[in-house]
């Protein structure tokens, strides 16, 4: 899908992110984690075209850099338009493309059928609560059928009933849909549950520690497998170091 | 427990009957304080002349507060679309809001050689600023993930514009044009005192000079009384407007 080869930025004073070089196939699910202040939410940016590298190069598989609507982007907030309904909100990336409207309508309302609030296209964000806000959030994003799906700690704010069942639903979407997710998250837990490739970053400057593989099912039940506790203990393990060094 | 809905009413009734009772008990003459009774005598005696001159007042208070919208909304938009505009405009804003209309008043009537329009200049200048402060405040304050998401999706200038920006903007904008409204109305009165005095007659505040040097002070006071009735009632009108707005759109 993409590879970053030799990504540096630096903000002032602060080296946010340094020599960093990754290789993302079509399809992976990789959990960015690390602390706050280690330049994920920076990497991120750099990846959706919204910032640019000092130094080293964002190569796409298809040579291109992606046009817009093939990259869905979740933010740490909701971040709706609070004068819309959730459908409009969720139609909005194809009406900025100039869709027209008897093309987007159908899109919006199959999208949010797909992330569970069918018969709530009509209701206003303030109508809803934080966790179907960022339902909504997350069909805007998947409503152009984005290749890559960028999220920003998008479940940091939620409570933890809520965030286990968004989380299941996106391992859900991610399965049905095959597209190429980069998560981005400071939770063990929630890198281990939900990635297939769990890469450590450490803080200032942003680099990467290691990479652990997570070859547990994607699927509800992992979270009760006595391997799951294994995985988040080798996780937390090896952030020791990279958070000393 | 909250107050009664009918607080202000009982509360301006007990201070108008204890001002009439003073009025009365200490023989105040008219002419140095009047009690609510002759002011109320003194509009019945001419109601047509104050409505005429309340509604004169009116049409300049609404024309400049049109005129300090569009003012207001254009610079702000420009300022939020280019630093450099932004960089010229604010200090020379800034600077109007500063300088006390009543010094540049009369320079105003002068140069504007139409009497309507140089009182709707005046005005203007008054309720510009608000309006313009907080609109321009709004186009800056949106959130930065929101713009994200427009440039990921490849939107235009004119699409952050219309679909985000000036949505975004129009709780702020609401909030600048009750203040406005208020100052449209002090503007228009401001004017029209400098511009009564010399000789150019219509509105309310003409008619309040007019009434001081007849030395009719219960219709000066009833002419001052109908400003605030017409103030309060522009203020809770835009206030009406501010809340009917947020309640469908948000």
């Amino acid at each position: 899908m993409l590879r970053l080869d030799g990504i540096s930025r630096r903000f002032a004073a602060t080296q946010a992110l340094e020599n960093i070089s990754i290789d993302i196939g079509a399809g992976d699910f990789v959990a960015l984690l690390g602390p706050s202040g280690c330049g994920k939410s920076t990497l991120l940016r750099l990846i959706a075209g919204l910032d640019a590298p000092d130094s080293g190069r964002i190569i796409w598989q298809d040579g291109a850099p992606p046009r817009p609507g093939e990259i869905g982007f979740v933010f740490q907030d909701a971040t709706l338009l609070p004068w819309a309904s959730a459908a409009e909100n969720v139609a909005l990336p194809l009406r900025l493309r100039g869709i027209p409207r008897a093309s987007y309508e159908p899109a919006a309302l199959a999208a949010l059928a797909r992330v569970g609030l069918d018969g709530f296209a009509t209701a206003r964000p303030r109508t809803l609560s934080g966790g179907m806000r960022m339902r909504v959030s997350i069909a805007r994003a998947l409503v152009s059928r984005p290749r890559l799906l960028l999220m920003d700690e998008p479940f940091a704010a939620l409570d933890e009933f809520t965030r286990h069942g968004l989380q299941e639903d996106l391992l859900a979407l991610w399965r049905e849909l095959g597209c190429t997710v980069i998560f981005v998250t400071h939770s063990i837990y929630e890198a281990a549950f939900l990635a297939r490739r769990v890469v450590l970053l450490s803080p200032r400057p942003g680099r990467i520690a290691r990479e652990i593989a997570n070859p547990l099912p994607a699927e509800p039940a992992t979270r009760l497998d006595p391997a799951y506790a294994a995985l988040v203990a080798e996780i937390t393990a090896a952030l020791r170091p990279a958070l000393a060094a | 427990m909250s107050p009664p809905p009918a607080a202000p009413l009982v509360f301006g009734v007990l201070s108008l009957a204890l001002w009439e009772a003073l009025v009365r008990l200490l023989d105040v003459p008219p002419y140095i304080l009047p009690g609510p009774v002759a002011i109320a005598g003194a509009f019945a005696a001419d109601p047509r002349g104050l409505l005429a001159a309340l509604a004169s007042t009116l049409v300049v208070t609404f024309a400049s507060l049109v005129a300090a919208c569009l003012l207001g909304v254009a610079l702000a938009g420009i300022m939020s679309a280019s630093r450099w505009a932004r960089a010229a405009i604010q200090p020379w804003a800034v600077a109007l809001q500063v300088t006390p209309i009543v010094a540049i008043a009369p320079l105003i009537i002068i140069w504007v050689n139409a009497p309507f329009a140089s009182l709707v200049v005046c005005a203007t200048i008054v309720a510009f600023f608000p309006v313009f402060s907080s609109t321009a405040a709004g186009l800056a304050a949106t959130p930065r993930e929101l713009l994200d998401l427009f440039h990921l999706n490849g939107a235009g200038r004119w699409q952050e514009l219309r679909l985000l920006r000036l949505p975004a903007a129009l709780p702020f904008f609401l909030a600048g044009l009750r203040i406005s409204g208020g100052l449209a109305l002090v503007g228009a009165v401001v004017a029209e005192f400098v511009a009564g005095s010399g000789g150019f007659a219509s509105g309310l505040a003409y008619r309040i000079l007019e009434a001081g040097y007849r030395l009719q002070i219960p219709r000066m006071f009833a002419a001052l009384v109908l400003l605030s009735l017409a103030g309060l009632a522009i203020n809770s009108g835009l206030g009406w407007v501010e809340r009917a707005w947020l309640r469908s759109h948000t």
